[in-house]
């Protein structure tokens, strides 16, 4: 199982020595979508066989020797709990990807396939990486095919955009890449008799326990990085640029993987290793959750590009996540785990389908629509189940993660305060408005333009690229616990661990040694006064 | 015999210079130009062999009477110098041929002026560094101006040479005043002293700024842009490669065996030195149009990243360098390849980014090439150059200079600004007039080849050359008793 582990990480790379010697485009094409299609049906028995009763242990685990001499830096790669569904999405995804990208892609083909497969890997190795140095490297190598999709593929503007993509990301990570490296130090010090340590099973294990001043440094480095990748208000005006400009097949990896990445950042590596800045951070970061909830909300009403609009319901979408995650309580970080899923899955889909309407009619105006659905029938159903999966509708994915959210925002100790959640549920309403608001306007009322009489409606290959979306869409909206219980007992584990690492870093600190800030941040009397009350009791 | 024995360790350098006189006396004789550069790859690849040889196997030693040494960081350093050597002899061929100024001169001078390098970066005493150091730069003076006609490149040699004699000056009067301080040349002796006299830190600061000039680091940097614009291509990438390595193993060698004592309290002028190198280097190279001067800045940045290494001065640290100067060299020699691939098929003024325009797609292994070399500079994984800063970087958290490296990931950060607006017109705009690129000789786009090769490699799997540069800084390696 390891090496079916490595084999699917690195099977994309096959089709890369391939292309080199292909050079017809056809060819091309089919190779992709073979080998994007192998490396799902290889990555199937890893779902099949997860030992999900032990999900807070990593399993399939590949672990080499140093990569560096004198630095402890392993390969080390498998998945858990945290990884597993969204490790299963990135493979899934791949082969509907090439499919999307079948017609629209006519210039540079073979690059194109090239960089689709180069992202692939480096996400699925962002995702199986159980190294910090090893995340980094996979976290940055998925930006250069990133970059030239957008800059080669992508619409008008496609050059600032992208370079705004790769400046903001890398400015992040390359911060976060510092704070890495001193906990690299610090933690060889404290648990690795002096050697340099990123091995995370070690790192968020609880003996390794970070005082609280470094903890906030880092928290706020490792942080910037995600926040900026999630992205969180106000760190996300790269997004809807990058999104907009983006070829549909970039834009479909990017709002359902890579934004993903954030997310799962932050509760990988925030959580276990700085959990008290996490828990004092807390109410802040759901305040800009929140705000980025309402706020890309508010903006994707008034868009008057589709693909803009769905842009910016990511940020929307993304905030709820994020609130979950912060949360810190079982139900709110099942919520966000799930809903990281449903995102993919439901945002993926409708950029797909803007694709689809931009490959017929070349644009994507809301204004240049009208009537749609008497023309494009099935184009509008499979445009309305993701409508409503995007909106929340009872009964499909949407619903299942933000209800999960709000439910543990509203009960959440750490939040402590029920108006996030309060705030936070407007969004669902917001939803709601922007998404069918824009529905109508696209999809109904009277043909205005008679260029639209003549749109095809979806072919084979685009009904069976979508099909497989839809089911998942239905299928978490229905039985949602067949894919919560991946995750299930990890989130547990972690929260407790993480519950208990605070209080003992707590305990163990001395707080006429802190900063006055850092005293005022972490409350270190009282709480220390309260730790001990219950002790005593 | 012992004189035989050390001959024999000192086997490149001697191999070089043989290999120079030979090509030199060949070029009196009025042999062909491609007889004669096929001589010079002859002696060379001898020269490389024996050189990765002695980089696995050499024992660590002195050589003739404690003036230079063998094994680990000489080794090493040789091996860098000789395999750059290679390279640039290859691109310089096919490089003059294509602009028409195929001097024979070029060989003999890129022969003598490794010779220097190789002294200088196996030098342990510093008048050997010193010859090493005048045989180089005055090799490297007549080499950037080799095309004779070329005001540019005229100019060039003659500023590189006059502020490069008045740095010597600096070097010399540097150890004059260490030997009064210390009472000798030799490097251990001088490691042994530890009373720092205002002679002694005279000396040092001397000698220091000789270096931080070779090298280019900020405020000694003026030179740099105009000498590698207006040198021929493949000669600048020498320069910024090959000498720098030369000059970088010296300075890791002074600092380590000659001045533990100094190295201790200077952390705070290198680190400073580091920031305005990285800061300055990064910032005025995002503001060039032409690709060449673009890359000249570039490499001064990218000294500032080997002062952090410097500044941190542990073990990991001087691991990190050389490391570094490995990396650097590949990627840089490359990416100055591929710009003096471009820039032959036309004249020396293609050099504009606006000239590369959609170039990517005219030779697209060449565009490749170009954007894997590029992107290695800006560090990204899973290149070589990110490994390079990596270990640079740690090095210096490690040794809790936490501030500088903080700058120092903000400039790189910026970097890849002027990195990726290269790609962006390679790939991303339409070529406004139609440019003909000629087919590359097939030499000449697999020595590129290799390079890229290599750094990918290095950037994967560097677990091999990071435990062989760790050795030579784990106590035993340098264990040099005079």
């Amino acid at each position: 199982m390891e090496t079916l582990l490595n084999i699917t990480i690195y099977l994309p790379l096959l089709a890369l020595v391939a292309f080199m010697f292909v050079k017809n485009d056809n060819a091309i094409r089919w190779i992709a979508l073979i080998v994007t299609s192998l490396t799902f049906a290889v990555s199937l028995p890893l779902i099949f066989n997860f030992d999900s009763a032990n999900s807070h242990i990593a399993q399939y685990v590949t672990e080499s020797g140093p990569l560096l001499f004198g630095l402890d830096v392993n390969y080390i790669v498998g998945l858990d709990g945290l990884s597993l569904l969204l490790f299963m999405l990135t493979t899934f995804l791949g082969p509907i990807v090439v499919l999307s990208a079948w017609t629209s892609v006519k210039k540079h083909v073979g690059a194109f396939f090239a960089m689709l497969m180069l992202l692939q890997t480096g996400s699925l190795g962002v995702f199986a990486s159980l190294d910090l140095i090893l995340f980094y490297i996979f976290f940055e190598l998925t930006l250069i095919p990133m970059y030239f999709l957008i800059g080669i593929w992508g619409g008008a503007d496609r050059i600032a955009a992208t370079i705004k993509f790769f400046i903001y990301t890398l400015v992040g990570s390359l911060i976060m890449l510092v704070a890495l490296v001193y906990v690299g130090f610090d933690a060889g010090n404290a648990v690795n008799d002096g050697v340099f340590i990123t091995d995370w099973r070690v790192l968020s294990g609880p003996e390794y326990q970070i005082g609280l001043v470094e903890q906030t440094w880092l928290f706020l480095a490792f942080s910037l990085a995600f926040f900026i990748k999630v992205p969180l208000f106000p760190f996300h005006t790269w997004l809807p640029y990058a999104h907009t400009e983006a070829p549909t097949a970039g834009s479909v990896v990017l709002a359902a993987v890579m934004l993903k990445m954030g997310t799962y950042g932050l509760i990988r590596f925030c959580l276990p290793m700085f959990p008290n800045a996490m828990v004092e951070f807390a109410p802040y970061v759901a305040l800009l959750a929140v705000i980025g909830i309402i706020y890309g909300a508010l903006v994707a009403m008034v868009q008057k590009d589709v693909k803009k609009l769905v842009a910016y319901s990511s940020v929307s979408h993304l905030g709820f996540v994020v609130l979950g995650l912060f949360a810190l309580n079982t139900i709110g970080v099942q919520g966000a785990i799930i809903q990281m899923i449903n995102h993919g899955l439901s945002t993926g889909a409708l950029f797909l389908i803007v694709g689809m309407i931009y490959d017929r009619r070349h644009t994507r105006q809301i204004s240049d629509f009208g009537g749609l659905a008497g023309v494009i029938p099935v184009f509008a159903v499979f445009f309305m189940i993701a409508t409503f999966s995007s909106i929340g509708l009872p009964g499909l994915n949407g619903f299942v993660g933000e209800f999960l959210i709000l439910m543990g925002a509203f009960t959440s100790e750490t939040l402590d305060n029920i108006w996030f959640a309060i705030f936070g549920t407007t969004g669902v309403i917001l939803a709601a408005v922007y998404m069918l608001w824009m529905f109508q306007r696209v999809m109904f009322g009277p043909i205005k333009h008679e260029e639209n009489k003549n749109i095809k409606d979806l072919n084979a290959r685009e009904i069976g690229l979508l099909v497989p979306v839809m089911i998942f869409i239905v299928w978490i909206g229905i039985r949602p616990t067949h894919f919560t219980q991946f995750s299930e007992h990890q989130v547990n584990v972690l929260l407790e661990e993480a519950a208990q690492k605070k209080n003992e870093i707590l305990m163990s600190t001395n707080p006429a040694e802190l900063p006055s800030w850092a005293n005022k941040l972490y409350k270190v009397e009282i709480n220390l006064a309260e730790l001990k009350g219950d002790n005593n009791e | 015999m012992e004189i035989l024995n050390d001959l024999l360790n000192y086997l490149p350098a001697a191999i070089v210079a043989v290999g120079g006189l030979v090509v030199m006396m060949m070029d009196g004789y009025k042999a062909k130009s491609r007889l004669i550069y096929q001589t010079t790859m002859f002696f060379l690849a001898g020269a490389l062999v024996i050189a990765t040889y002695d980089l696995l196997y050499q024992e660590v030693g002195t050589l003739f009477s404690d003036m230079a040494a063998s094994g680990s960081t000489a080794a090493f350093g040789t091996f860098i110098v000789v395999f750059g050597t290679f390279f640039t002899v290859i691109l310089t061929h096919d490089y003059l041929i294509g602009v028409k100024h195929n001097y024979p001169q070029v060989y003999p001078l890129l022969m003598f002026c490794t010779v220097g390098m190789i002294v200088l970066a196996t030098a342990n005493d510093l008048v050997t560094v010193f010859i090493g150091l005048e045989t180089m730069s005055i090799s490297l003076y007549a080499l950037a101006g080799i095309i004779r006609d070329k005001q540019l490149g005229v100019e060039s040699a003659l500023k590189y040479f006059i502020l490069g004699a008045f740095s010597t000056g600096f070097f010399l009067y540097g150890i004059a005043l260490l030997y009064g301080a210390t009472g000798s040349t030799n490097l251990s002796e001088i490691g042994a002293y530890t009373d720092g006299s205002m002679i002694y830190w005279g000396g040092v600061s001397m000698l220091l700024v000789a270096f931080f000039f070779k090298i280019s680091a900020v405020p000694f940097h003026m030179w740099t842009p105009d000498v590698y614009t207006g040198s021929p291509t493949t000669i600048t990438a020498y320069m910024s490669t090959a000498s720098k390595t030369a000059a970088i193993v010296a300075l890791v060698l002074i600092l380590e065996r000659a001045l533990p004592y100094a190295a201790d309290q200077i952390t705070s002028t290198m680190a400073i030195i580091a920031i305005m190198t990285m800061v300055l280097g990064n910032t005025v190279a995002m503001v060039q149009d032409n690709v060449k001067r673009m890359l000249a800045y570039s490499s001064i940045a990218h000294v500032g990243y080997l002062l952090v290494g410097l500044a941190a001065g542990t073990d990991l640290g001087f691991t990190a360098v050389l490391y570094y100067l490995l990396a650097y060299s590949l990627m840089n020699i490359g990416a100055f390849g591929v710009v003096a691939y471009y820039e032959k098929n036309h004249d020396v003024h293609f050099n504009n980014i606006e000239s590369y325009a959609g170039l990517g797609y005219k030779q697209p292994l060449m565009g490749i090439l170009l954007s894997v070399f590029l992107l290695s500079l800006a560090g990204i994984p899973p290149l070589a150059g990110f490994i390079g800063k990596y270990l640079v970087f740690a090095a210096a958290v490690e040794a809790g200079l936490i501030n500088l490296v903080i700058i120092g990931v903000l400039a790189s950060a910026a970097s890849a600004y002027f990195y990726l607006r290269v790609m962006v017109y390679l790939y991303f705009k339409e070529s406004k007039e139609p440019v003909k690129l000629m087919k590359p000789l097939r030499v000449y786009s697999f020595s590129l080849v290799v390079l890229a090769v290599l750094t990918l490699y290095f950037g994967i799997l560097p677990a091999g050359i990071t435990e062989l540069i760790a050795s030579y800084f784990s106590g035993n390696g340098l264990a040099i008793v005079p």
